[in-house]
């Protein structure tokens, strides 16, 4: 009968608490069990619509005192991104020097969203 | 035999060790020496370029390398003394170090010094896993290494055993670089990480996770080939008819962490044998006077925020020492102890006058919820009591307590839950 009504179980993260939610969604409006706070239900509604990540990984980087370089997206991305940015930045090589927050990338897997350098790597 | 002399030496520069080197500094030590015996400062931050590090301190969710480079960065504007590549031998009582350089045998002489050398990983041997000996067996740490700073893939199909943060972590780090992780096998009732590993490192990948399960075998005669595990029973027993069998060309190990205390040890400190590393009061000094401990040598702690906010807190105790304006506590001051329910506390020593709030650090023992934290003094009565609506063993516990005596008590931390108190 109810076509629209979802229901959704999730682990909360966002303190230490760790509350399992439930949530219902009816035509696009959540409603949540007694007990879950403000913050919880946010963090639920975002799980819910779109999950999103900060991606971490590494690009190689030639002529530098290392041969890795962490990267970071500057900001999380979308969860269904994640595989496709790591396809792309597969491919990435960068050369040394390399300053923190230099940005390697500038839009990851059509996000729109840079992969910047975590790390900076002096040249030899 | 040429001796350096200096004020404060801190021996590892992780986390602990640079922020105690910048606020050994800040405090007044001018002669400060950090050794280091890896190439580059910043410890096992290097390698965990996750994010999830300085919410607290720093306000930012940043990655293990950036949160290493905003102190390291530091370090490297003030007249630190960094001797990296440099391992330190041997501490005595006197604070004599003997460290070997490339330049060869290196003797200091500091007046006040601070350990800061983190940890290790329990390793095959510590837990006794039956099974062959093939290649392909090591610890998550290794493998993270592997990964990040050396950038190849230690294998292909995987199986992690043990599911603590560095070992949930990995299992997402694998699964992204290509290689399929088959399970994450755990001894235990409930993961030994946080919870937000577990959602964002296993259940994101759908990487199966097995709790309450055990190895009984590892095949293989050269190369790891697979790996069987079975449920426990409820007198723990593996119940082999239930024995899951998976393919795997390596079995990655995240079984815990031990302080790092060989030093310790050589220097006649006395450790805490719960929390594996020397016995503090709230400076961060140990048993021995003129020596600190800071950070995971001290006890493993869960988040690199409070890693650091120790080191600043015995590197500044550190150049008060040196100065001759702080004491060593004496065996007759309070004493603080782990309780019923509770597994570790930091510091176990109550020194000097109660001025002011002191901060502790303890670990539950196991998951309660609705628990009640109480500090009892020698006479049994409850001074100091907070409330939580869950404790875990994953995450640490920081609480500060007002107007304690610290003359010649006894204090006990137990945590009761709702149902049996
Ligand atoms: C493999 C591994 C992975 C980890 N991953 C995470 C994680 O993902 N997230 C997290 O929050 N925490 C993680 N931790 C916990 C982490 O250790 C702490 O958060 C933090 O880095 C501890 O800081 P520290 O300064 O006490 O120790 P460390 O960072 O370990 O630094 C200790 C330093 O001392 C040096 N040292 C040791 N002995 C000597 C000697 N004799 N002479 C000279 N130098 C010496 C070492 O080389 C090292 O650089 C991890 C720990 C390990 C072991
Ligand atoms: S629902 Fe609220 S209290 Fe529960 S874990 Fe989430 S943020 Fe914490």
């Amino acid at each position: 009968m109810d076509k629209n009504k979802n229901t959704y179980k999730l682990l909360c993260i966002v303190c230490p608490e760790g509350c399992e939610i439930e949530a219902t969604e009816i035509d696009g409006e959540f409603a949540f069990e007694k007990g879950i706070c403000k913050r919880g239900q946010d963090y639920a509604r975002q799980e819910i619509i779109n999950p999103c990540r900060f991606l971490t990984t590494t690009v190689r980087i030639k002529g530098g005192v290392q041969t890795m370089l962490p990267v970071r997206t500057s900001e999380a991305i979308s969860k269904d991104k994640l595989a496709e940015a790591m396809q792309q930045i597969a491919s990435i090589e960068t050369t040394a020097p390399i300053k923190l927050g230099e940005v390697i990338c500038s839009n990851v897997a059509n996000t729109g969203i840079p992969l910047v350098a975590s790390k900076t790597v002096a040249a030899i | 035999m040429k001796k350096t002399n200096c004020d404060v030496a801190v021996i590892g520069a992780g986390p602990a060790g640079l922020a105690a080197a910048i606020s050994a500094y800040e405090n007044g030590a001018r002669d400060v020496i950090l050794i280091e015996r890896d190439k580059y400062l910043g410890g096992i931050l290097q390698q965990c370029i996750h994010n999830g590090f300085g919410i607290h301190v720093l306000g930012e969710d940043k990655t293990g390398p950036e949160y290493a480079e905003h102190f390291i960065q530091q370090v490297e504007k003030l007249p630190i003394n960094c001797l990296t590549e440099t391992m330190v031998l041997d501490l005595s009582e006197n604070l004599t170090i003997q460290a070997s350089s490339k330049q060869g045998i290196l003797h200091i002489q500091p007046k006040a010094v601070v350990l800061a050398m983190g940890c290790r990983e329990r390793t095959r041997g510590a837990i006794a896993l039956p099974g062959k000996r093939p290649a392909g067996i090591m610890t998550a740490g290794t493998a993270q290494r592997f990964i990040n700073c050396e950038g190849y893939l230690p294998g292909k199909k995987i199986l992690i055993l043990g599911s603590g943060d560095i070992g949930m972590i990995m299992a997402r780090r694998l699964h992204l670089e290509g290689a399929q992780v088959q399970a994450v096998v755990e001894i235990m009732d409930c993961i030994g990480g946080l919870s937000r590993n577990l959602v964002q490192c296993l259940q994101d990948f759908d990487i199966p996770l097995y709790l309450r399960h055990i190895i009984t075998d590892i095949r293989g005669d050269k190369r790891v080939e697979g790996v069987d595990f079975a449920p426990l029973g409820d007198e723990g027993q593996p119940q082999l008819d239930k024995k899951i069998s998976l393919d795997c060309d390596t079995l990655l190990l995240s079984v815990g962490l031990i302080p790092e205390n060989e030093l310790s040890k050589k220097a006649g400190i006395q450790l805490d044998k719960i929390t594996g590393g020397p016995i503090v009061d709230k400076n961060f000094h140990t048993s021995v006077p003129g020596i600190f401990a800071a950070g995971n040598v001290a006890q493993v702690f869960d988040l690199v925020d409070h890693v650091s906010i120790c080191g600043m807190q015995a590197g500044k105790s550190a150049a008060e020492y040196a100065r001759g304006e702080l004491e060593h506590f004496s065996e007759s001051l309070s004493k603080v102890k782990a309780g019923p329910g509770v597994g570790t506390v930091l510091p176990q020593v109550l020194s000097g006058p109660a001025d002011g709030p002191l901060k502790f650090y303890l670990r539950a023992r196991q998951v309660t919820r609705k628990a009640l934290l109480q500090l009892r003094n020698s006479q049994n009565e409850v001074v100091f009591k907070k409330k939580f609506r869950t404790v875990r063993p994953a995450e640490m516990i920081s609480v500060t307590a007002d107007n304690l005596d610290c003359s010649a008590n006894e204090y006990t931390f137990e945590l009761i839950g709702e149902d049996n108190g």
